[in-house]
């Protein structure tokens, strides 16, 4: 095999606002080589790839690419259309396919002319079906994309780029969507086309796959590149490290004494629609002036969880209790009575009515309250002067009590909804991903608070992907993986790193 | 009961049904070719005036039967773009958007004719397109008078239906078309325009739904009158949905209604005298929407139909 660099990034770098998703990365990709990129959820493998493949302009820093005859040209950035004329493809982790014509049809898209008055099918099927022979993916040509199964619509992205003679692959996160046989086919087909000459990236945050696949590996973590080395050299706990970081923050709060549980859940499992609301005989204990930390791959049921202990579910079976209370069939409404106080996911449409005023969300949760209505009538001036109060108390900037929601920043958005959830000094403080997003002083001020509810004596379910945060916020981490909790057994972010990717501990 | 077998079998009840199919084809095929790029036109009732005012306007000011049926399509066209351009790259309700097309050309539309002629009670009188009459084939019996001695606006219409059918299904463009109805994500991946694709759709499509109104002043009639398109076009978007997006299909639907129609006039005048007039007029509605009722809940919406796309965005 020729050791011919065919790709190499210089420096890349990208920031979205305040957030740094890529700081000066450099790579470089070997003719026929599979490269492995690692990292977090939020290390920015994706954005790098964006970058790439001309998704995404980046800030700072060039990319070469080789052509045919293996020289290296640079490549001009932001342009998918030249990136793929210089052989990037990419296969992007959600489809981009049309699923009401064939696969033939999509895999043609685009490199017919348009306003021609025959197609030559004939010829385009004979490539595919070359292409097919020599890479050992197949798929049906003839029936409509929606009604192949994920695996071969995954192959038919694939043929997509090979179909416009990528000579460069980059796969995100392939295998998410595949059962462990389909992945198996995928990395023999890989393999083969690699032997073609082919070369490949491929991101992921499974490790085995990582492991028995990659010929070499590079690690992303916080948008920096911390760590490059050959499969050959690696090991589960060396890359492990690697992608969580060697350092363990300082537990940033207090010692105190856990109380009485405020949440209880026993043998909780929830059937869900996929993967990521589906709970499996979960057992849960928050005591007040305690912050358990739920640590996970996302997608793994963390959903699940937060819709259960915010009464979106109804779990199939187990029981619940809030405070010592049992709560039977649940709903957002009992959930919120027995003093649960929910950050949720998705700020922007589950935080918030975005056409509503910032004064009318403040109280949106508590309509009922005599403080907030009188006789089904609200009380205009009482929730004014309560948005007056909270804006301050909780520094909430933008253009006033009056103004819809939606105008706030992100950072201000989380903000009103932190505001409205710990004035009502709840019980139980449900935080999902609550810093995902957000600038590092926006981030800070919600473990600030987060920690000051602990110190009144609150539990909190803290819900992150970001292994630091739980690291330093949390009293006690358990791992969520397909809907089941383990406890981890202590701090040491190797080992929690591991049963994040599924190993044994 | 014989007698409605009689108008059933009758040369001119088929005749008419074509007849008043024919503006309908146009317009469902129109309508279309818009939502398959996941556009949905409301503007359709409105472009349909344009096209009959133009159209009629065109001829009665010395441009020729066919520069009538150029200057409608174009005025279709110029409209379609209005549409395309607020719902496309601007993204802006589809809804909203059409219907105010509709306001819009309906209200330009008598307001031309009226700056053009102040003073008339009646309106001006062209001189139409004339039954073709083909040598031999319309000396058939049946067929002869049904298919042969229509105008040549109405075979226009039947070779729209196998060129929209060929061209949606046998094409590079019409495969392009399909593709950014369904998943605008998939053209754009694969390096083609997304807005060039739709606004290149809409606006074909409403210049054949503006030959759907010319027919009516330049065919059907020989002038133009306020409110003369009835609903026509809102009737079309009806059947887009009975047909599941097929040009095969649409022509299908568009003769159904046709036929209906033709019929509640036939039984106007055979059994008028014990039914009030107006329960006939609701005859081709009620079975449209019985039709549609049947037939939409197979229907295979395109996916991507009303929700705009912006490029970066995924």
């Amino acid at each position: 095999m020729t050791k011919s660099t065919v790709l190499k990034l210089n420096g890349l770098s990208k920031h979205f606002g305040p957030v740094i998703a890529n700081d000066n990365v450099d790579l470089s990709l070997n003719k026929g080589e599979v490269l492995a990129l690692l990292g977090e959820n939020g290390a920015g493998k994706t954005t790098l790839m964006n970058m790439l493949f001309g998704h995404y302009l980046p800030d700072s820093g060039s990319i070469d690419v080789a052509d045919e005859a293996g020289h290296l040209h640079p490549l001009p950035l932001g342009y998918p259309q030249v990136a793929l004329a210089s052989g990037v493809g990419m296969v992007h982790q959600h489809f981009t396919l049309a699923e009401n014509i064939s696969a033939l049809d999509n895999i043609t898209l685009g490199s017919e002319p348009l306003f021609a008055l025959r197609r030559n099918r004939r010829e385009a099927r004979r490539k595919i079906e070359a292409i097919m022979a020599q890479s050992g993916l197949t798929a049906p040509l003839d029936t409509p994309v929606g009604r192949l199964s994920v695996g071969e619509r995954q192959r038919v992205e694939i043929l997509k780029a090979l179909y416009r003679d990528a000579r460069i692959l980059v796969l995100d996160e392939p295998t998410a969507v595949l059962t462990p046989q389909e992945a198996d086919t995928l990395f023999q087909n890989i393999r083969q086309m690699t032997d073609e000459g082919l070369s490949v990236i491929f991101i992921s945050h499974k490790l085995r796959e990582v492991l028995s696949f990659s010929d070499r590996i590079a690690v992303l973590r916080h948008g920096k590149k911390v760590g490059e080395m050959l499969t050959a050299d690696a090991d589960e706990k060396s890359i492990a490290r690697m992608m969580v970081g060697a350092d363990t923050p300082e537990l940033a709060g207090s010692e105190l004494t856990p109380g009485d549980p405020v949440l209880t859940m026993t043998d909780v499992s929830v059937p869900g629609r996929s993967k990521r609301d589906t709970l499996t005989g979960v057992n849960m204990t928050v005591r007040a002036h305690e912050i358990l930390g739920i640590a996970g791959v996302s997608g793994n049921g963390q959903s699940g969880l937060a819709n259960v202990i915010a009464g979106l579910t109804r779990p199939e079976q187990g029981l619940i209790r809030v405070d010592g209370v049992e709560i039977t069939s649940p709903t957002p409404a009992k959930m919120v009575g027995a003093g649960v106080g929910r950050i949720p996911e998705d700020r922007h449409h589950e935080g918030i009515v975005g056409a509503m005023s910032v004064a009318e969300n403040m109280v949106i949760e508590r309509l009922n309250d005599p403080e907030v209505q009188s006789y089904g009538l609200l009380l205009r001036e009482d929730i004014q002067d309560n948005a007056e109060r909270l804006s301050k108390a909780y520094d909430v900037r933008g253009p006033g009590v009056d103004a819809p929601a939606r105008l706030l920043s992100g950072g201000n958005i989380q903000k009103l909804i932190l505001a409205r959830v710990f004035d009502r000094s709840p019980r139980l403080i449900l935080a999902n991903q609550p810093t995902r997003g957000l600038d590092m002083g926006a981030a800070a001020e919600v473990g600030k608070r987060l920690l000051n509810a602990r110190a009144r004596g609150a539990g909190v379910v803290l819900i992150s992907e970001d292994l630091d945060e739980l690291l330093s916020l949390a009293d006690r981490i358990v791992v969520i993986r397909d809907g089941e909790l383990h406890e981890a057994p202590g701090r040491d972010r190797e080992q929690i790193g591991l049963m994040m990717a599924g190993e044994p501990a | 009961m014989m007698d409605i077998l009689n108008i059933l079998l009758s040369e001119s009840f088929w005749a008419a049904s074509l007849r008043i199919a024919t503006p309908l084809i146009f317009g469902v095929l129109g309508a279309l070719i818009c939502e398959r790029a996941g556009v949905l036109n409301l503007g359709i009732e409105g472009i349909f005036v344009v096209g009959a005012m133009c159209g009629w306007m065109a001829v009665w000011l010395g441009a020729g039967l066919w520069g009538g049926v150029l200057v409608a399509a174009l005025a279709g066209g110029f409209f379609g773009l209005l549409h395309a351009i607020l719902t496309v790259p601007l993204g802006l309700s589809q809804h909203v958007s059409g219907l105010g097309i509709t306001l819009f050309a309906t209200s330009a539309s008598y307001y031309t004719y009226r700056t053009a002629l102040p003073n008339v009670s009646s309106p001006p009188r062209i001189e139409p397109f004339q039954p073709l009459d083909l040598p031999v084939l319309s000396d058939l019996p049946f067929l002869g008078s049904v298919l042969f001695q229509q105008t040549a606006l109405t075979w226009l219409a039947l070779l729209l239906v196998v060129v929209v059918w060929y061209v949606l299904n046998r094409t590079a463009l019409g495969v392009a078309i399909k593709a950014v109805g369904d998943n605008p994500d998939s053209v754009d991946a694969q390096g083609l325009s997304v807005y060039g694709l739709r606004i290149g759709a809409i606006v074909v499509g409403s210049a054949l739904m503006a030959l759907g109104g010319a027919f009516l002043t330049m065919s059907a009639f020989d002038a133009f009158f306020f409110g003369m398109v009835n609903g026509r076009g809102w009737v079309c978007i009806a059947l887009v949905i009975f047909a599941s997006w097929r040009p095969g299909k649409a022509l299908l639907g568009a003769l159904l209604f046709g036929a209906f129609d033709a019929l509640q006039v036939r039984l106007q005048t055979e059994v008028g005298a014990l039914v009030p007039g107006q329960v006939f007029l609701m005859v081709p509605y009620v079975l449209s929407i019985i039709a549609l009722v049947i037939a939409a809940r197979s229907a295979d919406y395109p996916r991507a139909l009303l929700t705009p796309w912006f490029k970066g965005q995924r």
